[in-house]
């Protein structure tokens, strides 16, 4: 465990495997709630919190229950199955704290169970951080690290996105590719570019 | 073996997570007010967010909160807006019924420009050079209105126009929100005559394609005696706060495109 590799994980999981730009996960909400600044900002944080908790949640059951029974193979489903009930949780809560917060959200949250980012990172996390069936030494530190980086990525790419589409708004667009034809474009266009960052190695 | 610690692993947490959200709903119940239930099941559920709230639970939640009015819904009777008064205590303020009505009467007897080969819509068809009939203001008959409408309220005729059913319309405005040639609007049900033309083109010009529209020729306007209709941009504009619905604009009219419905 050293500082060096928290920094390769900070840029790959943010620059250059961005979760949305460059693994194209979780596209849904991010060309759904990308309209407007604050409102994407609220999902990415929401987002962000998620996957942060489900790494550290999904580390735990891979590493004291999988592994030790011989299931590795019962990860998908068991990963899906901690995220499904732990978004339901901050569902409740939020609409017993803050009911703004809840409406403001609407369908996006329970949105976030079906996210395939949240589910990616879990994944990705078991991936990168177990060899032959065990944990490699710190690998829970960089999970729950990948799990905020994961998060920050995807906050990057709504609020570039956001901003974007913000800007549009005041322009003479075409008709016909008003809306999502243009974000559609636009993602792709952004996409390209994160490809650049692929010249980088670490 | 094989088998069983699978099941019982998956089931254990599935338990685990089970219970933990079943006490987690519990701890966190958020108390709704009762009288919304009532509300939203008196309501036609219908969602069709004529009142401007999201379908009927948003509506629902809308008169409760004080931001809608009852009377905004199109669709519930009378009986039914009594009730969720009732429910809240209020008193029922009742605005005017309108029912929607077609400014248009030229059908099949305007002819087409060119063959229109596209989709069947009227708004995809409107997007090609305003679509394929002469008069550029009228109906073009491939039925937006009809599909659009959640009470079955609108038919297309053998004329290819809709013909609307006054009885079921509810004046929920969807159709004329749809109608790329806004030909719809609606009308106070008590009032029974209006303009069955939207052309603003000069009155020779009109004739030239339709035999039933408006040329402008102002004998509606001298015959009505209480003022309430003007050509106004060369077309014929009814004034609902002065008709009086004697329908003598009606009997004048030399291209019949003054009605009464």
């Amino acid at each position: 465990m050293n500082a060096t590799q928290f920094l390769t994980i900070f840029i790959s999981a943010v620059f250059i495997y961005n979760v949305i730009l460059s693994r194209f996960l979780g596209l849904c909400s991010f060309v759904a709630i990308s309209k407007e600044t604050k409102p994407a900002l609220a999902m990415s944080l929401s987002v962000m919190f998620v996957t942060t908790m489900a790494s550290i949640i999904t580390w735990f059951i891979y590493r004291f229950l999988l592994i030790p029974f011989g299931l590795t193979y019962l990860r998908t489903i068991s990963f899906i199955l901690v995220i499904a009930t732990f978004v339901q949780f901050v569902e409740m809560v939020i609409r017993k704290i803050s009911p703004p917060m809840y409406r403001f959200f609407g369908i996006y949250l329970p949105l976030i169970t079906v996210n395939c980012a949240v589910l990616g990172v879990a994944v990705l996390n078991v991936d990168m951080f177990f060899m032959n069936g065990k944990a490699i030494p710190g690998s829970f530190y960089y999970s729950l690290f990948q799990g905020i980086c994961v998060g920050l990525g995807y906050t990057l790419a709504m609020l570039l996105m956001s901003g974007i589409r913000e800007r549009l708004d005041l322009c003479n667009v075409p008709e016909a590719v008003k809306d999502f034809p243009l974000a559609f474009i636009i993602a792709s266009i952004m996409s390209l570019s994160f490809l650049g960052f692929n010249g980088f190695k670490f | 073996m094989e088998i069983i610690i699978p099941i019982l692993t998956l089931g254990f947490l599935g338990l685990i997570f089970g219970v933990g959200l079943a006490i987690a709903s519990k701890r966190f119940a958020v108390q709704a007010d009762p009288r919304l239930e009532k509300i939203h099941g008196l309501l036609p559920g219908s969602n069709c967010g004529a009142c401007g709230g999201a379908g009927c639970f948003g509506f629902a939640e809308a008169i409760l909160s004080g931001k809608l009015k009852i009377d905004a819904c199109r669709v519930a009777n009378d009986a039914a807006k009594e009730k969720i008064a009732e429910v809240l205590g209020r008193k029922l303020v009742k605005g005017l019924k309108s029912v929607a009505v077609l400014r248009c009467n030229g059908g099949k007897k305007v002819k087409d420009r060119f063959i229109y080969q596209g989709i069947e819509d009227c708004v995809a068809a409107n997007l090609v050079l305003g679509g394929q009939k002469e008069c550029v203001f009228g109906c073009l008959g491939f039925g937006d209105c009809e599909k659009v409408c959640p009470f079955g309220a609108i038919t297309m005729s053998e004329e290819k126009l809709p013909v609307i059913i006054a009885n079921k319309c509810k004046a929920c405005n969807k159709c004329v929100q749809i109608c790329p040639k806004k030909l719809f609007s609606l009308v106070p049900l008590a009032q029974n005559v209006y303009v069955a033309c939207s052309s603003h083109d000069l009155g020779k010009d009109t004739k030239a394609v339709c035999p039933v529209g408006c040329i402008a020729c102002r004998l509606c306007e001298k015959a009505c005696k209480v003022d309430a209709i003007h050509v106004i941009d060369n077309l014929a504009v009814i004034d609902y706060n002065k008709c009086t619905s004697c329908g003598e604009c009606v009997k004048v009219c030399p291209v019949k495109c003054i009605v009464i419905r």
